[in-house]
């Protein structure tokens, strides 16, 4: 008997059920289509962190089910972001512009414009041109199309050669790593032709919808966001139910026996790869219109551990895990850095949250690691009474069925 | 009034010649003392040789104070006087330099000669200060010509060469001679011999004397007329300079009109808007480039504004004219002289500055050696990867600065810090092996997360700790400066002295791994536990001791890097991923495999640099674009491990 795809995974059903309840409770209850309990800022934070979590479910899908720890998908996911930005800036740079040359006697030449705009955006680095890479910034289409193909031809590429020549494990960590550093030092420059560390801002500010206010602006994100990070959700949760997903983990768990097994593993992991680059390149491209501004600094090779944080936190090898992780320690990071947490006066020495919050996460992170490598996803396997049989020795991957201890002692 | 003037000034230039031996230099003040009171560039020049050439011992001091503006004339009698200011006017001296006494403010007037005329004293000080009997003012004044040389320094530097003593100051002024003559002398002959007399020399002050003689600068002219300048070479149009530089040329120098700009064209047509429209256009239809000149032209026809230089002109205008780049310096042979002597120096400097660029990258080198090489251990001998191997290298170089902090003396507080910066990162590293990685050594992805965990975590603590300014660690004095072989190619002491400490600790680790018991058994762990531990050698008490030796060293790399870096709370994180990129290029758990690595990695990044050298982020760049590709051909490094031990 087969059963359906809903049936043989209900978490989609309660995730998305969740999902649409929050959303229509953080709507009823903000200023502009309810009781305005919640500020505009902090709707925005919430879509962000949305955002973020359809970031960590494409960590998820190449950590947790693939075991490719990449280090570099936060710079997907801020690549993304500058490519909208693109457009956001040179739309609202030319809505500007345009309005000022109206004031001349004369009517602006095409020319006239693009000058003019050129001259806005890259005074601040001294420069008077448009770069080559802009070529696309005036059209929303073209745009939108290389939110997903410079990341998506970015990750492919790499992804080629790296796994082509069989760097796997640590290597492929440190290798992205060096990706992403690369990356980053590169959009740090002036001349990268995306303002240096300056980086795009007023992103905030759509084009065209000048007359919307924020609160309501940043409540249609909050709800695109949400979307999006259903529709992630589910088209990971089908990807993973099937017999991709079956290949993926068998990867994960032993590499050399699936190769054996005649599947072409490099094609595997460089879907895998290519895929989850443009889903962070899209989460990106959501993100940076509610945050405002994008400099090269949230491309720092941290950022992308960070990402790797909140998903082994909130599980790996389960996609809810990865959202859950995302949201807690996201939110939870806000509410420490924002200066809200009280601080705990000792007598001798206060902690002030502020500066002891990256402490507690990073050691947080070490007993996670250490004692509960489910995360907190393994809090739903205690209530579901769920247990891994007991098979003698530590287990080496989240999941069940990986490789433990004593085989690998072997 | 003014014929009076002339003729007291010929006067003057007819009897000093005459007179001027004889005097003494009060006495050529007294006379000329109208004009001392009021000198001016022009008529000083005289009295100014007349003190100089009089032979007098006192000149020299006159001509000092008066160019300091301590030289007086009492009013009541015109005497001349040295001056001092003091609380209520002026200490008087004699020019012979005997005491006078003093004189309240109002009695004295102060000689203030300007700019020109200071010039003129100071040129006519040099000889006396060239032949003073203190060595140091002789040597001040060679400095002084040598920073700003004119043709007047000429004459008095030959006079002084004979006389000097000392023979390191003769050669000084010697080649300063020869410098001096091969730009200033008349003599076409004797400036191609000085020209050729430094044949073989690399100096910057030569290069400074012959780079302004080979200045060419770019000149039109008609095709027909005759060139009369020095020409350097001519250009064509295309290769040498595009058409609208050469047009640019040409109304620089008044061959050729304006050309129409963008802004002038606008003006144009915006002071002829009638009625809506611009001549038969209406304004709406103007907003293209093509529009805009059409109707610009059609004015033009009208007659309404001035004509202007349109595309079709401007080549006309370029072709009637040649383009050639002339030499500053009129004389053709001591430019073609000038220009090989250049050449010959060009390609020994390259030279040089490729050794200067190998310095470099070892000392580069030395560095990255450094920084990973406790990584070379902990990730290349036991295959644990610590992301908390660049904190280690920031305790190890915050250790030092707190030494310092008790220690004042420099080198006595770098001894000690170094083995304290061991002791504490052993610890830490121990204490991390003990708490969290000996847990972790199946699952190696995991280590890399924990291990990071706790690199944030440490990384935070020394923020609170120190702060987020950077803190200083200072080297002691006898590390300052550089060792420096010429102008070109130097090295500093610092760089010096980590690259011998790098050397050491190559040495003590081969040492360690190949001649002593703990090696023996590092080896026998790293290449199979369970046997080694059937051996009787306890796995658990070797892993811990290498972890601390490796962490040990970052604390030692940490001091050394904190001697010429800043020493903040990210001075890790700058060297992490480079050191695992020295690692892995290596090949993992070869000594050999790193210090290749490191070599490679600091060439690298020197040879980028250079070839950009304005652009240090691009550097970095490349050379991590550089090291992914390598990656793909060597996968497991420059020198790879063969056999099982290779691992998968």
């Amino acid at each position: 008997m087969t059963r359906g795809f809903l049936s043989k995974n209900p978490s989609i059903l309660i995730f998305l059920l969740v999902l649409s309840l929050f959303t229509l409770g953080v709507t009823f209850l903000s200023e502009t289509y309810g009781i305005a309990f919640l500020s505009t800022s902090f709707i925005k934070t919430l879509g962000k962190t949305l955002c973020l979590c359809l970031a960590a479910l494409a960590m998820d899908l190449i950590w947790g089910y693939a075991g490719i720890l990449s280090l570099g998908h936060m710079a997907f996911f801020a690549l993304g972001g500058y490519m909208i930005g693109m457009w956001l800036m040179y739309a609202r740079t030319e809505e500007i512009v345009v309005a000022a040359l109206a004031n001349e006697p004369l009517p602006a030449t095409a020319q006239e414009v693009v000058n003019g705009i050129a001259g806005q955006i890259f005074g601040v680095v001294g420069a008077s041109e448009l770069p080559p890479i802009w070529g696309f910034a005036h059209s929303l289409p073209l745009q939108l199309l290389m939110v997903v193909a410079v990341p998506g031809v970015l990750a492919l590429i790499f992804g080629w050669l790296a796994f082509r020549s069989r760097v796997t494990g640590v290597y492929l960590s440190i290798l992205t790593q060096a990706m992403t550093l690369a990356l980053a030092l590169y959009l740090f420059q002036n001349d990268s032709g995306l303002r240096g560390n300056n980086g795009l801002s007023g992103l905030q500010n759509i084009p065209g919808l000048s007359d919307v206010p924020q609160d309501q602006l940043s409540l249609w994100f909050f709800w695109v966001s949400a979307f999006a990070l259903g529709v992630g959700y589910l088209l990971l949760s089908w990807v993973v139910s099937g017999k991709f997903g079956s290949v993926i983990r068998a990867i994960r768990d032993d590499e050399q026996r699936v190769r054996f097994l005649g599947y072409s593993v490099e094609g595997y992991k460089l879907f895998v790869f290519t895929i989850t680059a443009i889903i962070a390149a899209i989460a990106g491209a959501l993100y940076y219109p509610q945050a405002g501004i994008i400099n090269p600094a949230e491309l720092a090779p941290i950022a992308s551990i960070y990402l790797a944080v909140w998903v082994a936190i909130g599980g790996r090898g389960r996609l809810y895990g990865a959202v859950i992780g995302a949201a807690f320690v996201s939110l939870l990071s806000s509410w420490f850095t924002g200066g809200r947490a009280p601080s705990i006066n000792l007598g001798f020495y206060t902690i002030n949250w502020v500066d002891w919050w990256l402490v507690l996460l990073g050691l947080a992170f070490v007993c996670v690691t250490l004692f509960a490598p489910k995360g907190i996803g393994g809090l739903f396997d205690l209530w579901q009474g769920l247990r891994a049989p007991d098979r003698k020795g530590a287990q080496l991957g989240p999941d069940d069925g990986s490789l433990q201890e004593q085989e690998a002692l072997k | 009034m003014r014929a009076c003037f002339f003729a007291l000034i010929a006067a003057l230039f007819l009897w000093l010649p005459q007179t001027g031996h004889a005097q003494t230099a009060a006495d050529i003040l007294q006379e000329n003392r109208a004009l001392i009171e009021k000198p001016s560039r022009q008529t000083i020049g005289p009295v100014i040789d007349a003190l100089a050439t009089s032979g007098d011992a006192q000149a020299a001091t006159i001509l000092a104070a008066w160019a300091d503006k301590r030289l007086g004339i009492r009013k009541t009698d015109g005497a001349f006087f040295l001056i001092a200011t003091t609380a209520d006017g002026y200490a008087l001296q004699n020019l012979d330099g005997s005491d006078a006494g003093t004189a309240p403010k109002a009695e004295i007037s102060e000689l203030k000669p300007n700019a020109g005329v200071r010039g003129l004293i100071a040129t006519a000080l040099v000889q006396f200060q060239l032949s003073d009997p203190d060595r140091a003012r002789r040597v001040d004044a060679l400095e002084s010509i040598a920073r700003d040389p004119t043709a007047e320094h000429l004459a008095p530097l030959r006079a002084a060469i004979d006389s000097e003593a000392d023979p390191e100051l003769k050669a000084q002024k010697q080649r300063l001679d020869r410098l001096l003559t091969l730009r200033f002398d008349t003599d076409r002959v004797a400036r191609v011999a000085a020209i050729k007399s430094f044949s073989g020399d690399l100096g910057l002050d030569l290069r400074a004397t012959l780079n302004p003689l080979v200045a060419t600068r770019r000149v039109a002219a008609p095709t027909d007329a005759t060139i009369a300048d020095n020409v350097a070479r001519s250009l064509s149009i295309g290769a040498d300079l595009t058409e609208a530089e050469a047009y640019d040329l040409l109304v620089a120098a008044n061959l050729a009109p304006a050309r129409l700009t963008g802004d002038a064209l606008k003006a144009a047509l915006v002071a002829n808007i009638v009625d809506g429209k611009v001549g038969t256009t209406p304004v709406a239809d103007l907003d293209t480039a093509a529009a805009r000149e059409a109707t610009y032209n059609a004015l033009e026809a009208a007659g309404t504004v001035p004509t202007a230089a349109t595309d079709a002109e401007v080549t006309a205008a370029v072709a009637a004219h040649v383009f050639y780049e002339v030499f500053a310096e009129p004389d053709s042979e001591v430019t073609a002289a000038a220009t090989s002597a250049l050449k010959a120096i060009e390609f020994k400097v390259g030279a040089m500055q490729a050794a200067d660029l190998a310095l470099d990258a070892v000392s580069l080198a030395s560095i990255y050696f450094l920084a990973a090489i406790g990584l070379a251990i902990t990730f290349g001998v036991m295959r644990v990867i610590n992301m908390a191997h660049g904190e280690f290298i920031m305790m190890g170089a915050y250790t030092g600065y707190v030494v310092q902090l008790f220690i004042p003396n420099y080198t006595a507080s770098i001894l000690i810090a170094l083995p304290t910066a061991f002791a504490v990162t052993f610890a830490a590293g121990v204490a991390m092996e003990r708490l969290v990685i000996r847990h972790l050594y199946k699952r190696p992805l995991e280590t890399l997360l924990a291990t990071f965990g706790i690199s944030i975590a440490l990384q935070q603590i020394a923020k609170n700790i120190f702060g987020t300014q950077a803190r200083p660690l200072t080297s002691p004095a006898w590390l300052d400066g550089a060792l420096t072989f010429n102008d070109v190619v130097s090295i500093s002491y610092i760089r010096i002295a980590i690259f011998v400490l790098a050397l050491v600790f190559l040495l003590f680790f081969l040492w360690l791994m190949k001649r002593t018991r703990l090696g023996l058994e590092v080896r026998a762990v790293t290449q199979n536990p369970t046997m080694a531990a059937s051996m009787g050698i306890n796995p658990d008490r070797i892993n811990m001791l290498t972890f601390g030796l490796g962490s040990g060293i970052a604390g030692i790399a940490g001091v050394a890097i904190g001697l010429f870096a800043k020493v903040t709370s990210e001075l890790g994180s700058d060297y992490i991923v480079q050191s695992f990129m020295t690692v892995v290029v290596g090949g993992v758990g070869n000594i050999w495999g790193t210090l290749a690595g490191a070599l490679m990695i600091g060439t690298l990044q020197k040879g980028i640099e250079w070839l950009n050298p304005s652009n240090t982020l691009a550097a970095q760049t490349y050379m991590i674009l550089f090291i992914i590709l390598f990656i793909q051909f060597r996968p497991r490094g420059i020198i790879a491990l063969k056999g099982r031990a290779a691992g998968d």
